[in-house]
């Protein structure tokens, strides 16, 4: 990489710096001049070193580190256009396609430019070779990834979708782990996991011909716009609602740092509580014995015990991603109270605090196995909280007490069913809180099917969309 | 070496460039990645405090201890916990020799003694003031900060922007020569946007396979080669399971010795079934592994 001027250089930086901020990282003017000073030391020679010095200077946490990197990436690109080594050194080409991009090729018809891309990619997945993979990740979009009118020398778009449909690398994994093996050598356990580290592999070089493909696109588009709309948000600002699944296992991973983070919250306030309000009458009756100055405060004394919680959770398809973080959640702040009960539902309301429990329990296949165990649906599969909201009231009201906090999750859309207002009455009559976590936006609550409005005006309803929004609830709405 | 720079520069002067500080940190044991040396190195130019955060085990202290020995430095440490406070980590008055020498100079003014009794001789100095008064060069470790209650925190913000702590009966003390400052967290409490911003940030995590392999062929020079390979893509494999404690650097060390004392030459089920337990430290962690080996 060449250096550029100086102005380019500050120009990219805070570029970089506004992206980032556009992501929610809190990046002051400060940090920006840090930064600055970094490149100033550093040089541009190594943009791995320049990489991890950026990080050093702008990032606060680990969680910001995806959405750097893609940044980085966009505005401290590798090289401009096709990439340098395959230019000065362009691969093999097969007879018969012309440089300036194949035309697609009919079902059926061999594609000799693919099937070598493919065995090369084979050997530098086996071998781990880090840079080769780089190079072909460049070529796999040079070759595959354009689209739009592909005769012109510039191109309407790339598009890593597209090049890796047609390189699917995912059906190597089956001929790589057949060439490895076929090595002569001993019986080695390692070699159980050889799937795992392959898979990795065929991942890891996914995620580098996005990048590739990002890195074009961002040529012709502008980097500030690229890096606004096609960098994935930090795992705690993706919403629940449209959460993947690949999305989801990050989220399922920040769950434990996240009830840590909340129990130390929870414990401050604890300990702020315990320091306790001033006890008025015995304030006054003490002061008797001083002539009715109140020399020694009294203070209201502070009950041990800590909170009941009870998770009332709509688990049907629609919101499922969200109540599995959040029961998830719950069991790993489960220190945290005195007692935890866990109820599903979708038309029927069963308890699942066992089902939560058991430990070996993979949190990945939660969702499907409270589906599978619990009764949680009668003759159809359509949430019907009027329905479930009764049941538990009639069959499980014991569980709420004077101490409760109950939390229901839900996105309260009813198929224009019965809310059964009186039941969440009769709940909340009995526990200590309410709060129902919702995880649409506010402004589609009087949309459609939804009953949410209706449930407000009965008990607390906060938006809750992201898990830092849940984190925040959490720790604000609880009682201690 | 640490000589003459921190005259012109802010910086503590260790290093030369990033590859001196990869080199000269793998001369002293610590094996470095790019990321580790890049930061290592602009902490020690820039002048700035260095926060490490990382999942228990993979080097945070060691690191402290590496720049302290190749910078011939002395290593000052504040061990975190929950309730320290200014006395133990900054500065405390000697009350006991204040009283004796109130009561050995019966006769003098009130203006006298009250000079006398706040003077540097009845100053106990803790580790924050130590390293700022230091003439030598000096590396200031701060360990597992997020066990410390907030108020430390704001404690610290002075010391770490400017290098100076008041003493208000003796004035503001600036450090002559900046110490290389490194705070380490396990991330069990979010730090104050306040610390963070005063520090440069490293996550150090797990080494990647290369590195990892070169560690334990450093650390446990006895063991095979091909046997440490395996080793190490089995602990990859372990970390990428969802586990309770993944095992880190330190335990795969650990293991490593474990092979070599058993004196196998495979990793074989029955060796792994037995040593399972010294890298994992549940038991539902083991018997996940197990399954997933299919060693049932």
């Amino acid at each position: 990489m060449t250096a550029p001027g100086p102005t380019d250089t500050a120009a990219r930086l805070t570029g970089l710096v506004r992206a980032l901020r556009g992501h929610g990282l809190r990046i002051g003017p400060a940090e920006t001049v840090d930064a600055a000073a970094v490149l100033d030391v550093l040089g541009f020679a190594d943009r791995e070193q320049m990489r991890a010095g950026l990080a050093a200077a702008l990032l606060r946490s680990d969680g910001q580190r995806a959405v750097f990197d893609a940044s980085f990436d966009l505005f401290f690109p590798l090289g401009v256009g096709t990439p340098e080594a395959l230019r000065t050194d362009p691969p093999p080409q097969p007879d018969g396609e012309g440089a300036d991009g194949p035309e697609p090729p009919r079902f059926g018809r061999p594609d000799p430019l693919r099937d070598q891309l493919r065995e090369r990619l084979a050997a530098a997945l086996a071998a781990d070779d880090r840079a080769a993979q780089a190079r072909l990740a460049g070529e796999v979009i040079e070759a595959f990834g354009r689209y739009g009118t592909g005769s012109t020398p510039g191109s309407d778009g790339w598009s890593a979708h597209q090049a890796l449909g047609r390189l699917s690398p995912e059906t190597l994994l089956a001929r790589i782990l057949a060439a490895l093996r076929e090595n002569p050598g001993r019986e080695d356990l390692s070699d159980r996991v050889l799937a795992d580290e392959i898979r990795r592999r065929i991942r890891d070089f996914r995620a580098q011909v996005t990048t590739e493909a990002r890195r074009r696109v961002a040529e012709l588009r502008g980097a500030e716009r690229i890096a606004e709309r096609a960098v994935a948000p930090t795992a705690d600002r993706i919403d629940f609602l449209y959460a993947g699944r690949e999305q989801l296992a990050e989220l399922r991973r920040t769950v434990h740092p996240l009830a840590r983070k909340l129990a130390t919250r929870l414990a401050a306030r604890r300990r702020r509580a315990a320091r306790g309000q001033i006890d008025l009458r015995r304030t006054l009756r003490r002061s008797l014995s001083t002539g009715g100055v109140p020399l020694r405060p009294a203070h209201r004394l502070r009950r041990p015990a800590r909170p009941e919680l009870v998770l009332l959770c709509d688990v049907s398809g629609s919101v499922s991603g969200f109540a599995d973080f959040t029961m998830l959640l719950v069991r790993a702040m489960s220190e945290q109270f005195s007692k935890v009960r866990v109820f599903a539902f979708v038309n029927r309301t069963a308890e699942i605090t066992d089902l939560l429990r058991e430990n070996s329990a993979d949190p990945a296949r939660l969702a499907a196995r409270i589906l599978a165990e619990a009764k949680v649906m009668g003759y159809h599969g359509n949430s019907d909280y009027g329905s479930a909201l009764g049941e538990f009231a009639d069959r499980h009201l014991d569980a709420v007490g004077p101490r409760t906090c109950v939390l229901v999750l839900g996105d309260a859309r009813n198929n224009h069913r019965d809310p059964n207002l009186d039941a969440l009455r009769r709940i909340a009559g009995r526990a200590r809180r309410v709060f129902w976590l919702n995880p649409e936006q506010p402004a589609l609550w009087p949309t459609g099917d939804s009953a949410a409005l209706a449930y407000a005006d009965v008990v607390e309803m906060h938006s809750c969309r992201n898990a830092r929004r849940l984190g925040e609830l959490i720790s604000r709405l609880l009682p201690v | 070496m640490a000589s003459g720079n921190s005259a012109n520069g802010d910086g503590t002067g260790f290093f030369a460039s990033v590859a001196d500080t990869a080199d000269r940190l793998a001369a002293t044991g610590y094996l470095a990645s790019t990321a580790v040396a890049t930061t290592v190195f602009l902490a020690d130019r820039l002048g700035k405090p260095l926060l490490v955060e990382g999942p228990a085990g993979v080097g945070k202290t060691e690191l402290a201890k590496a720049v302290a020995e190749l910078g011939r430095a002395r290593l000052v440490r504040l061990q975190c916990y929950e309730g320290i406070d200014e006395a133990r980590a900054l500065y405390e008055w000697n009350h006991a020799k204040q009283l004796l020498r109130i009561t050995a100079g019966r006769d003098e003014g009130w203006d006298q003694a009250r000079t006398d009794i706040f003077g540097e001789e009845f100053l106990l100095t803790r580790p924050l003031l130590t390293a700022i008064r230091g003439e030598e060069p000096t590396v200031l470790l701060i360990d597992e900060m997020d066990k410390a209650d907030v108020e430390v925190e704001a404690l610290l913000l002075e010391v770490l922007s400017d290098f100076q702590v008041t003493v208000p009966e003796l004035g503001t003390i600036t450090a002559s020569r900046r110490p290389f400052v490194l705070l380490t967290s396990n991330a069990t409490r979010e730090l104050s946007e306040a610390l963070r911003r005063r520090c440069l940030f490293l996550h150090l995590d797990y080494p990647d396979a290369e590195l990892e392999r070169r560690i334990v062929r450093l650390k446990v020079p006895g063991l095979d080669d091909r046997l440490a390979a395996s080793l190490v893509r089995v602990v990859g494999a372990l970390r990428a399971m969802e586990l309770r404690k993944a095992p880190s650097v330190a335990e795969t060390i650990d293991w490593a010795r474990t092979l070599l004392a058993l004196g196998a030459d495979t990793l074989d089920e029955t060796v792994v079934r037995d040593t399972l337990g010294v890298i994992l430290k549940h038991q539902d962690d083991v018997r996940k592994a197990a399954q997933k080996l299919t060693l049932a």
